[in-house]
Protein backbone atom coordinates (compact mmCIF):
# COMPACT_ATOMS: atom_id res chain seq x y z
CA UNK A 1 0.00 0.00 0.00
CA UNK A 2 1.05 3.79 -0.67
CA UNK A 3 2.09 6.06 2.23
CA UNK A 4 1.22 9.13 0.60
CA UNK A 5 -2.37 9.02 -0.71
CA UNK A 6 -3.45 10.56 -4.56
CA UNK A 7 -3.69 14.32 -2.95
CA UNK A 8 -0.74 14.15 -1.00
CA UNK A 9 0.92 13.14 -4.30
CA UNK A 10 -0.78 15.98 -6.52
CA UNK A 11 0.22 18.56 -3.96
CA UNK A 12 4.08 17.31 -3.86
CA UNK A 13 3.87 17.07 -7.26
CA UNK A 14 2.97 20.44 -7.47
CA UNK A 15 5.27 21.64 -4.72
CA UNK A 16 8.55 20.17 -6.52
CA UNK A 17 8.01 21.59 -9.75
CA UNK A 18 10.36 24.92 -8.33
CA UNK A 19 12.88 21.99 -8.17
CA UNK A 20 16.10 23.59 -10.24
CA UNK A 21 19.30 21.66 -9.18
CA UNK A 22 19.40 17.76 -8.38
CA UNK A 23 18.68 16.32 -5.35
CA UNK A 24 20.23 12.88 -4.09
CA UNK A 25 18.35 11.22 -1.35
CA UNK A 26 20.75 8.06 -0.11
CA UNK A 27 19.01 5.63 2.22
CA UNK A 28 20.35 3.42 4.66
CA UNK A 29 18.45 0.46 5.07
CA UNK A 30 18.00 -3.00 6.54
CA UNK A 31 15.54 -6.16 6.26
CA UNK A 32 15.70 -6.84 9.86
CA UNK A 33 15.37 -5.28 13.61
CA UNK A 34 14.58 -2.06 12.31
CA UNK A 35 10.79 -0.93 12.79
CA UNK A 36 10.70 1.81 9.71
CA UNK A 37 13.24 0.94 7.61
CA UNK A 38 10.75 -0.81 5.20
CA UNK A 39 8.04 2.11 5.25
CA UNK A 40 11.33 4.94 4.73
CA UNK A 41 12.45 3.63 2.20
CA UNK A 42 8.53 3.09 -0.16
CA UNK A 43 8.32 6.73 1.06
CA UNK A 44 11.60 7.97 -0.53
CA UNK A 45 10.62 5.92 -3.37
CA UNK A 46 7.21 7.71 -3.75
CA UNK A 47 8.46 11.49 -3.15
CA UNK A 48 11.61 10.26 -6.12
CA UNK A 49 8.61 9.46 -8.61
CA UNK A 50 7.41 13.14 -8.31
CA UNK A 51 10.15 15.04 -9.95
CA UNK A 52 13.10 13.91 -12.39
CA UNK A 53 15.73 16.01 -10.29
CA UNK A 54 15.17 14.23 -7.27
CA UNK A 55 17.12 10.55 -7.62
CA UNK A 56 17.73 7.89 -5.43
CA UNK A 57 20.14 5.51 -4.07
CA UNK A 58 19.51 2.91 -1.24
CA UNK A 59 22.02 0.91 0.82
CA UNK A 60 22.22 -1.37 3.28
CA UNK A 61 23.45 -0.73 6.13
CA UNK A 62 25.17 -3.69 7.30
CA UNK A 63 26.22 -5.00 3.79
CA UNK A 64 27.53 -1.23 2.58
CA UNK A 65 30.25 -0.65 4.47
CA UNK A 66 32.61 1.96 2.12
CA UNK A 67 29.48 4.04 1.63
CA UNK A 68 27.90 4.06 5.78
CA UNK A 69 31.14 5.49 6.21
CA UNK A 70 31.38 7.74 3.36
CA UNK A 71 28.39 9.04 4.56
CA UNK A 72 29.39 8.43 8.52
CA UNK A 73 26.05 7.31 9.16
CA UNK A 74 25.92 5.33 12.62
CA UNK A 75 21.82 4.23 12.69
CA UNK A 76 19.08 3.71 10.28
CA UNK A 77 16.66 3.98 8.83
CA UNK A 78 19.27 7.55 7.59
CA UNK A 79 18.39 9.47 5.06
CA UNK A 80 21.40 11.70 3.45
CA UNK A 81 19.51 14.78 1.61
CA UNK A 82 22.47 16.18 -0.60
CA UNK A 83 23.13 18.06 -4.04
CA UNK A 84 25.79 19.63 -5.99
CA UNK A 85 27.65 18.22 -2.67
CA UNK A 86 27.22 16.55 0.51
CA UNK A 87 26.45 19.21 2.95
CA UNK A 88 26.03 16.90 6.16
CA UNK A 89 21.81 17.01 5.95
CA UNK A 90 20.48 13.52 7.48
CA UNK A 91 17.46 12.38 8.83
CA UNK A 92 17.21 9.41 11.18
CA UNK A 93 13.86 7.82 11.08
CA UNK A 94 11.32 8.24 8.95
CA UNK A 95 10.84 11.59 7.80
CA UNK A 96 7.04 11.66 8.34
CA UNK A 97 4.21 13.48 10.29
CA UNK A 98 6.24 16.55 12.06
CA UNK A 99 9.47 15.45 10.12
CA UNK A 100 7.58 15.47 6.70
CA UNK A 101 7.94 19.31 5.84
CA UNK A 102 11.43 20.22 6.95
CA UNK A 103 12.37 17.36 4.69
CA UNK A 104 10.68 18.78 1.76
CA UNK A 105 12.46 22.14 2.78
CA UNK A 106 15.54 20.52 3.13
CA UNK A 107 14.65 18.88 -0.56
CA UNK A 108 14.14 22.69 -1.88
CA UNK A 109 16.84 24.32 -0.41
CA UNK A 110 19.55 21.75 -1.61
CA UNK A 111 17.94 21.92 -5.17
CA UNK A 112 18.93 25.69 -5.04
CA UNK A 113 21.65 25.40 -3.00
CA UNK A 114 20.62 28.66 -0.95
CA UNK A 115 18.86 29.28 2.14
CA UNK A 116 16.61 32.37 3.29
CA UNK A 117 19.06 32.91 6.40
CA UNK A 118 19.42 36.80 6.85
CA UNK A 119 22.74 38.47 6.29
CA UNK A 120 23.53 38.67 9.39
CA UNK A 121 22.92 34.67 10.39
CA UNK A 122 25.10 33.83 7.16
CA UNK A 123 28.04 36.37 8.05
CA UNK A 124 28.33 34.89 11.69
CA UNK A 125 27.98 31.21 9.81
CA UNK A 126 30.71 31.87 7.93
CA UNK A 127 33.41 32.96 10.79
CA UNK A 128 32.54 29.11 11.79
CA UNK A 129 35.61 27.28 11.76
CA UNK A 130 35.67 24.27 13.83
CA UNK A 131 33.15 21.15 13.36
CA UNK A 132 29.63 21.80 15.03
CA UNK A 133 27.17 18.46 15.13
CA UNK A 134 23.41 19.68 15.54
CA UNK A 135 21.18 16.93 16.92
CA UNK A 136 17.43 18.12 16.19
CA UNK A 137 15.18 15.85 18.26
CA UNK A 138 11.44 15.57 17.61
CA UNK A 139 8.95 13.20 17.31
CA UNK A 140 6.21 12.10 14.70
CA UNK A 141 3.24 13.78 15.85
CA UNK B 1 14.45 21.76 12.94
CA UNK B 2 14.92 23.63 9.35
CA UNK B 3 17.15 25.77 10.30
CA UNK B 4 19.45 23.54 12.22
CA UNK B 5 20.00 21.82 8.21
CA UNK B 6 19.79 25.66 6.78
CA UNK B 7 22.69 26.55 8.78
CA UNK B 8 24.36 23.44 7.71
CA UNK B 9 23.83 24.47 4.26
CA UNK B 10 25.15 26.93 4.41
CA UNK B 11 28.49 26.20 6.67
CA UNK B 12 30.84 23.45 5.68
CA UNK B 13 31.70 22.91 9.68
CA UNK B 14 28.28 22.41 10.28
CA UNK B 15 26.10 19.05 10.27
CA UNK B 16 22.88 18.82 10.59
CA UNK B 17 20.82 15.78 11.87
CA UNK B 18 17.04 15.57 12.29
CA UNK B 19 16.53 12.39 14.68
CA UNK B 20 12.85 10.98 15.28
CA UNK B 21 12.93 10.59 19.43
CA UNK B 22 10.54 7.87 19.24
CA UNK B 23 12.72 5.49 17.11
CA UNK B 24 15.91 6.22 18.90
CA UNK B 25 14.54 5.84 22.39
CA UNK B 26 18.22 5.20 23.90
CA UNK B 27 19.79 8.71 22.04
CA UNK B 28 16.47 10.38 23.88
CA UNK B 29 17.49 8.92 26.84
CA UNK B 30 21.37 9.76 26.79
CA UNK B 31 20.36 12.99 25.64
CA UNK B 32 17.62 13.69 28.37
CA UNK B 33 14.97 14.56 25.66
CA UNK B 34 11.96 15.53 27.54
CA UNK B 35 9.93 17.65 25.41
CA UNK B 36 10.83 18.30 21.45
CA UNK B 37 12.29 19.51 19.42
CA UNK B 38 15.47 19.47 21.68
CA UNK B 39 18.66 20.30 20.03
CA UNK B 40 21.84 18.77 21.40
CA UNK B 41 25.31 20.95 20.14
CA UNK B 42 28.42 18.63 19.87
CA UNK B 43 27.29 16.23 22.30
CA UNK B 44 27.49 18.63 25.58
CA UNK B 45 25.32 21.36 24.64
CA UNK B 46 21.46 21.61 24.57
CA UNK B 47 18.61 24.44 23.02
CA UNK B 48 14.96 23.17 24.14
CA UNK B 49 12.13 24.51 21.61
CA UNK B 50 11.94 25.87 18.82
CA UNK B 51 14.19 29.63 18.63
CA UNK B 52 13.82 32.10 16.17
CA UNK B 53 16.60 32.49 13.60
CA UNK B 54 18.98 34.97 15.52
CA UNK B 55 18.43 32.99 19.18
CA UNK B 56 18.83 29.67 17.94
CA UNK B 57 22.12 30.82 16.15
CA UNK B 58 23.02 32.56 18.97
CA UNK B 59 22.57 29.68 21.12
CA UNK B 60 24.15 27.03 18.95
CA UNK B 61 27.37 29.45 18.41
CA UNK B 62 27.70 29.62 22.40
CA UNK B 63 26.79 26.46 22.92
CA UNK B 64 29.69 25.43 20.44
CA UNK B 65 32.44 27.70 22.42
CA UNK B 66 31.41 25.84 25.43
CA UNK B 67 32.92 22.50 24.40
CA UNK B 68 36.72 23.81 25.22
Amino acid sequence: MAILNERDRQELQAQLKILTGPVKLVNFTQELACQYCRETEQLLREVKELSDKISLEVYNFQLDKEKVAEYRVDKIPATVVEGSKDYGIRFYGIPLGYEFVPFLEAVKDISRGDTDLAPETRAALAEVREPVHLQVFTTPT
Amino acid sequence: MRLAHQFALESDFITGDAVEATEFPHLAQRYEVRAVPRTIVNETGAIEGALPEAQFLEAVLNAARKKD
